[in-house]
């Protein structure tokens, strides 16, 4: 473990990928309560001394509105993620593993819910559901549309190891299916695992902004960063020439997704022990 | 006869993520004529495969050459870019035939392209035209006794083992090259198979495709039909050099009696003959060995061995690392 | 049927893959093992031997004929893997490279039906490990990826000597090791033997090997074996042409092999 974040570390996409996640996440989960949002002032006061970065329509502090938009913006991407991928590599794994009947059912949903392109439903659901749309719902509605890409991919993963050796060993060890899945499987994957979490958490970043940019976005008193892009759009901000209504949000998104596009990247020359050695 | 490859003291390392260097090859010297078969044997990391690349001037990172020289006619292969030596060196002048035949196709194409781009590559100013080039493959093709159309019109898959790895050393002397270097170009076949990929070496060679040929193998069996002479590796050094009979009938070294006494073969008297077996693994090569390198193992190691390193010398007409040896 | 035949087999065929593209790897095979006995099962590849042997190991179970173990077909594969072991070809590809070596040897005696106790586990592991010489120290926290072919190979030998199984499976077992290394693992597989008074199946490429190793040899061609007998016989004296074939393409140094 010792030696992994040593070789890790020697990796600058790593570095500078964990630097700014770690600087993200941080701003994210603690910034809302370290920073003390300066009082409303004007609409759309110029970013100064008073407001580092200027104030909203409603005259609120933006560093403030950034800081609760990105935690409520991570808390969706984690929160889609983790769901998308628990789904996904469970039914993957149990494909891959299972194989005939079970494989083909299992692909068979997999692939219904790859042709409905996710982003209508998204929409749909999201404006079909006015009422009280929070933050968890739009989490667990991105999740539960885009698992299935994580599931094929593991799916091909496991099937390829399923013919290995060592399981074949672990067989006539006696292990039971469940273990083979989870103990001699499932390690083998955990890297691309995880490497398909990250994408997921990225993309579930990037949904949620998206959604919230046409105003089917989440309801609530917190906005996320989407939501402020939303507001900002909805209230002509760059036509007035209210840039700082826009810019910062949008550069909040780009850096957490680039971020974990280098995590993502530098893991793979980590994980795989080939190239580790 | 004219010389065709020399290596002076060839030694190459290999660099790891840590800046560890791996002595792979060390000191390696011989020299060909033309029309000579060297095989080279030894166990899994002995070096062997690493000799290769180094033989070819290739050196792709990790690999990297420590000293010594490659000439071929003459044309020294080292201090070169890989595109230098990829367009300039490979398939006109040393062509290797790999061993896994599969991963040296690429699946999507069918044998025909894959081969015509090898002409096409090297073909220089006189671009030729696709049935220009097609006929040039198919009269080569037909030289193999295979079918031709069938081989050249299939993709790798539809190919079996033996057909995929005739394919691959066709592929490969298609420029006449003027040492092949063949790495285990049979060890993942069965004896069968092997003997039909064999035949055709042999066929390429009477039909002057290629004359000089570096053939290396785990299998010393092997190599007492196809080489003239045989160098036997161990950690990364030429233990014995000399004619394949010498070396197979009447080994000198203490590593290479045991390598011929563990074989095993379907003779009569083989049921009772117990073969040698010899403990323990060769050394790291991470760290500077002082002594011999074959010392741990050696059943008639004597205790100064382990601290005195030894030179090849000539002992009974072949070149023996061992001064113990008679 | 005498009481010693440890496996049976009449007409037993296997079929992969459906359709066009079904191929059949074991075609109405018969034979009979007896306890004791040292069998080894050649062919080139793709000759149906090794899923022969995944058959006997109770892997695969064949489409159709009779297959038995001790006078009763396999239903039970606890059970049978109880009795029935095996070591595969590639001794890294067997071990899961996230545990070290001593978990999974460890691991393997949960297949025993009276498992024993976690101290006697330890011991029997221990004894094993030094069964085939290595010191337990050597191996201690050391992962599979941390040690050479020849001792994985061995890992997968003491793991047999730690279970102590009535019957070994040995598909390739030396085929991935160095001409030295393979004498050694034949000489701890004829250990086992004498003594556990193991019934050893061989399956190998290598008719020599076959040759000194075995009590009989089964050659098989095309999923179906078509000389059987004691290996003097089959080695001196081959019937089949397929045999002679075999025995003709291996290059043996005293012998004419191929023109030049």
């Amino acid at each position: 473990m010792f030696k992994l974040l040593k070789n890790l570390i020697k990796e600058p996409m790593f570095v500078i990928g964990s630097v700014l996640f770690l600087t993200t996440i941080l701003a994210g989960l603690i910034g809302p309560y370290l920073y003390a949002a300066v009082p409303d002032g004007g609409p759309y006061e110029r970013p100064g001394s008073m407001y580092w970065l200027g104030t909203d329509n409603l005259g609120q502090d933006y560093v403030a509105l950034l800081l609760r938009g990105l935690q409520n913006s991570l808390y969706v991407g984690f929160m889609a993620g983790v769901i998308a991928t628990t789904i996904g590599t469970l039914v993957g794994l149990f494909a891959g593993f299972k194989g005939g009947i079970i494989d083909d059912i299992l692909n068979m949903f997999t692939n219904l819910f790859i042709v409905i392109p996710s982003f209508v439903v998204l929409v749909l659901v999201s404006a079909s559901w006015s009422g009280g749309r929070s933050l968890t719902l739009i989490a667990v509605l991105i999740g539960l549309t885009t698992w299935p890409w994580t599931a094929r991919s593991v799916r091909a993963q496991a099937a390829s190891l399923r013919g290995r050796d060592h399981i074949s060993l672990a067989r006539i060890n006696g292990a039971s299916n469940l273990q083979i899945i989870f103990k001699h499987i499932l390690p083998y994957l955990a890297s691309y695992v995880f490497m398909v979490f990250i994408m997921q958490v990225a993309s579930g970043i990037l949904s949620e902004s998206a959604i919230s940019m046409i105003g089917l976005g989440p309801i609530g008193d917190s906005p996320s960063l989407g939501v402020i892009l939303n507001t900002a759009k909805n209230q002509s901000a760059i036509t007035y020439g209210y840039w700082w209504g826009i810019f910062p949000a949008a550069i909040v998104i780009t850096v957490i997704v680039f971020a974990l596009y280098l995590l993502n990247n530098s893991m793979e020359g980590v994980f795989n022990p080939r190239l580790r050695k | 006869m004219a010389q065709i490859l020399e290596v002076k003291d060839l030694s190459l390392h290999y660099l790891t993520r840590f800046g560890q260097k791996i002595h792979a090859v060390t000191d390696v010297s011989f020299i060909m004529k033309q029309g000579e078969i060297l095989g080279i044997a030894g166990e899994s990391g002995c070096g062997k495969s690493t000799l290769v690349n180094g033989l070819m001037g290739l050196f792709i990172p990790p690999l990297y050459p420590t000293s010594g020289d490659v000439l071929v006619n003459g044309e020294s292969l080292m201090n070169r870019t890989p595109q230098d030596i990829r367009r300039n060196v490979l398939s006109q002048k040393v062509s290797m035939i790999p061993q896994g035949a599969f991963n040296a196709l690429n699946p999507t194409r069918k044998i025909k392209d894959i081969a015509a781009d090898v002409i096409a590559a090297h073909s220089g100013s006189q671009s030729l035209s696709k049935p220009e080039i097609y006929d040039r493959l198919k009269k080569r093709f037909d030289l193999f006794g295979m079918e031709t159309e069938h081989i050249l019109n299939s993709y790798p898959i539809q190919l079996t083992a033996g057909e995929r790895q005739r394919s691959v050393i066709g592929i490969s002397t298609l420029l006449n090259p003027k040492v092949v270097i063949a790495d285990e170009p049979t060890s993942a076949l069965d004896v069968t198979t092997q003997k039909v990929v064999i035949k055709m070496i042999f066929d390429l060679l009477e039909k002057n495709i290629f004359s000089t040929m570096i053939f290396i193998t785990h299998e010393l069996p092997l190599l007492r039909h196809v080489a003239h002479n045989i160098a036997i590796m161990y950690a990364g050094e030429f233990v014995e050099y000399g004619t394949s009979v010498q070396v197979v009938h009447d080994p000198r070294h203490p590593y290479t009696k045991a390598l011929m006494g563990a074989m095993l073969s379907a003779d009569a008297d083989q049921k009772n003959r117990k073969p040698t077996t010899i403990e323990g693994a060769p050394p790291s090569l991470a760290k500077k060995i002082e002594g011999c390198r074959f010392a741990e193992r050696c059943p008639s190691a004597r205790p100064e061995c382990k601290s005195k390193s030894q030179n090849l010398r000539m002992v009974g007409e072949r070149l023996v690392r061992c001064e113990y040896a008679e | 049927m005498p009481s010693n035949i440890i496996f049976s087999a009449k007409d037993i065929s296997k079929f992969f893959g459906h359709g066009k593209k079904r191929v059949c790897a074991v075609k109405k095979v018969s034979f009979d093992i007896a306890d004791g006995e040292i069998v080894s099962i050649v062919g080139g590849s793709g000759c149906g031997k090794s899923v022969l042997a995944k058959i006997m190991l109770g892997l695969y179970s064949p489409d159709s004929g009779s297959f038995q173990y001790k006078g009763k077909p396999i239903t039970n594969t606890r059970d049978h893997w109880n009795e029935v072991q095996s070591v595969f070809q590639d001794p890294f590809g067997c071990f899961n490279q996230f545990f070290s070596i001593r978990t999974q040897l460890k691991d393997a005696f949960g297949i025993l039906k009276d498992k024993p106790s976690k101290q006697n586990i330890e011991k029997r592991v221990d004894e094993a490990l030094l069964a085939v010489n290595v010191k337990p120290s050597d191996i201690e926290g050391k992962y599979p990826f941390e040690l050479s072919g020849g001792q994985m190979q061995r890992m997968l030998l003491a793991r047999i000597f730690a279970l102590k199984p009535k019957v070994l499976i040995a598909d390739e077992p030396t085929s991935m090791v160095d001409a030295c290394v393979r004498a050694n693992i034949l000489d701890y597989l004829m250990k086992l033997k004498a003594e556990l008074g193991m019934t050893i199946i061989f399956v190998t490429h290598d008719i020599g090997l076959a040759y000194y190793v075995s009590d009989r040899i089964f050659i098989m061609h095309e999923a179906e074996i078509v000389e059987a007998g004691k290996p003097e016989e089959v080695t001196q004296h081959p019937k089949s042409q397929h045999t002679i074939r075999l025995l003709e393409d291996i290059p043996d140094i005293n012998r004419e092999w191929i023109k030049k």
